[in-house]
């Protein structure tokens, strides 16, 4: 596997206009060693679903803090298995309550990050679990 | 033949030509995965490549490059929501430059062309540069060319080389300029400006734009009469300038149009056998897996210690450089295993 980058894709769904942890994940990834591609801000589930498929992605990383992650996270999650993306690992930080982490992991998120999560942490476990690939 | 659904577990013969043509077939899952192969440059990219090569070439390929700052990715979306409007299929290339240090890369000219997604007919897609030459953009305009998609995109950042790399690979190449970014001395320095076939002047919407615009067309049209007396030699392009807002959409129409007009030029001399720009994108194609090529070959058994004798020659200072070269090509049309297909 080392000798193809791993792709990540790095995207906020909804409507929070806090990007900075993002950005901050995005840059500690790049030094990492992935390819790292950013969409930004206010994406709806299908934009995440088009750019992991058209960016052909190993995995999602889903930052969101606006409380709409129970509704958001399980939408991108179907769409991609809808898609046959459902072999990309789905992960997401944020401020998301532990309550709900059980039913975003039976939804199809492979791993959610609390606040404090080093950018190490993050790189290890994407490394340890991304898919392989044919080819 | 009809593939599989997915070709992880098939034959690699097998999925390659499945991914190949599900890829023409319209599958967008499959393209992007066949763009993955030819970005990893692997076995299967280049069998894929064999069946799609010969269907390619009906695309225009314009490349769109400029300063950091000077509204490339939004001017890009626009042009991608014209063609849109006007229910042409286009796919955008977008490279961005990988770490030499890390290898990573963060890819972000996405944020701005976002507005597509579930358009079936837009494809875009973000490549690091993995301190490539244009090798794998080529490889990779050509996919999407034989996937169908008659305007092909290729965006790069304006720093460094690459700028000119990319005039190298497409048909027609953008440069976009912001106002503010220089007096007319910038105009006429050499680089960038010399390889456009069109200015963009961006960011209409700006004060300042018009008289930049204005600077800009003047400065570059300075010297037509010697263009005239210098016959034959290599001279630079005279690019038309145009005056575009990506952010408000004023211009694009007219600039869509323009590179229908200029891609129309060029296929027009290509029929009378006069189309450089497809003779150096050949040229930029073969160079890199000419190269690969001949190590590989030259690293075969049979060849192997005869190669060593002459590196070991040439570290030792018995060899020059050159002579050590010679004797390398001469190895390797001596040494009969020509007919190897790898």
């Amino acid at each position: 596997m080392a000798d193809r980058p791993i792709k990540v894709l790095i995207a906020k769904p909804g409507l929070d206009g806090h990007d900075r942890g993002a950005k901050v994940l995005a840059r500690g990834l790049r030094d990492e060693g992935f390819e790292v591609i950013y969409t930004g801000l206010r994406q709806t589930p299908a934009m995440v679903v088009s750019a992991a498929l058209q960016e052909d992605v190993d995995v999602v990383g889903l930052s969101i803090l606006s409380g709409a992650h129970m509704t958001l996270l399980p939408r991108i999650c179907d769409g991609l298995r809808e898609n046959g993306l459902g072999d990309v690992l789905v992960t997401a930080g944020g401020i998301i309550p532990d309550d709900d982490i059980p039913a975003l992991e039976q939804a199809g998120v492979t791993r959610i990050f609390g606040p404090g999560t080093t950018i190490r942490e993050v790189a290890d476990y994407i490394r340890g679990n991304v898919r392989p690939r044919a080819g | 033949m009809t593939g599989p659904a997915d070709g992880a577990s098939t034959p690699a013969a097998g999925a390659n030509a499945s991914l190949a043509e599900r890829a023409r077939a319209g599958d967008r899952r499959a393209l992007a995965r066949l763009l993955s192969e030819v970005e990893n440059r692997t076995a299967v990219a280049e069998a894929a490549l064999r069946t799609l090569y010969p269907l390619a070439g009906g695309a225009h390929l314009v490349g769109v490059t400029g300063a950091p700052g000077s509204g490339k990715s939004t001017l890009v979306a626009a042009l991608v929501a014209e063609a849109r409007s006007a229910g042409r299929p286009v796919a955008v290339l977008a490279i961005d430059p990988s770490s030499p240090i890390t290898g990573g890369a963060i890819l972000g000219d996405r944020v701005r062309m976002q507005a597509h997604a579930g358009d079936n007919d837009v494809f875009i897609r973000s490549m690091a540069s993995r301190g490539q030459p244009a090798g794998s953009t080529v490889a990779a305009a050509a996919v999407l060319d034989a996937a169908g998609f008659g305007l092909i995109l290729i965006e790069t950042v304006g720093t460094g080389q690459s700028e000119v790399e990319v005039a190298a690979i497409a048909d027609t190449t953008l440069v976009v300029q912001a106002p503010e970014m220089g007096d007319e001395v910038q105009a006429i320095k050499a680089g960038l400006l010399e390889v456009a076939d069109i200015v963009a002047v961006n960011k209409s919407d700006r004060p300042g734009a018009d008289r930049a615009a204005a600077q800009l067309r003047a400065m570059l049209t300075v010297g037509a009469r010697h263009d005239r007396q210098m016959g034959d030699r290599p001279r630079p392009k005279r690019p038309d300038v145009m005056l575009v807002s990506g952010l408000t959409g004023a211009g694009v129409a007219e600039l869509l149009a323009a590179l229908d007009r200029r891609e129309a030029a060029r296929r027009a001399a290509a029929a009378d056998g006069r189309d450089a720009a497809a003779l150096k994108r050949a040229e930029a194609q073969v160079a890199g897996i000419l190269s690969q090529r001949m190590a590989a070959q030259l690293a075969e058994p049979a060849r192997a210690a005869e190669r060593q004798r002459v590196l070991g020659d040439l570290a030792a200072h018995r060899l020059d450089p050159y002579a050590a070269a010679d004797a390398l090509l001469e190895l390797l049309g001596a040494g009969g295993g020509s007919s190897r297909k790898s």
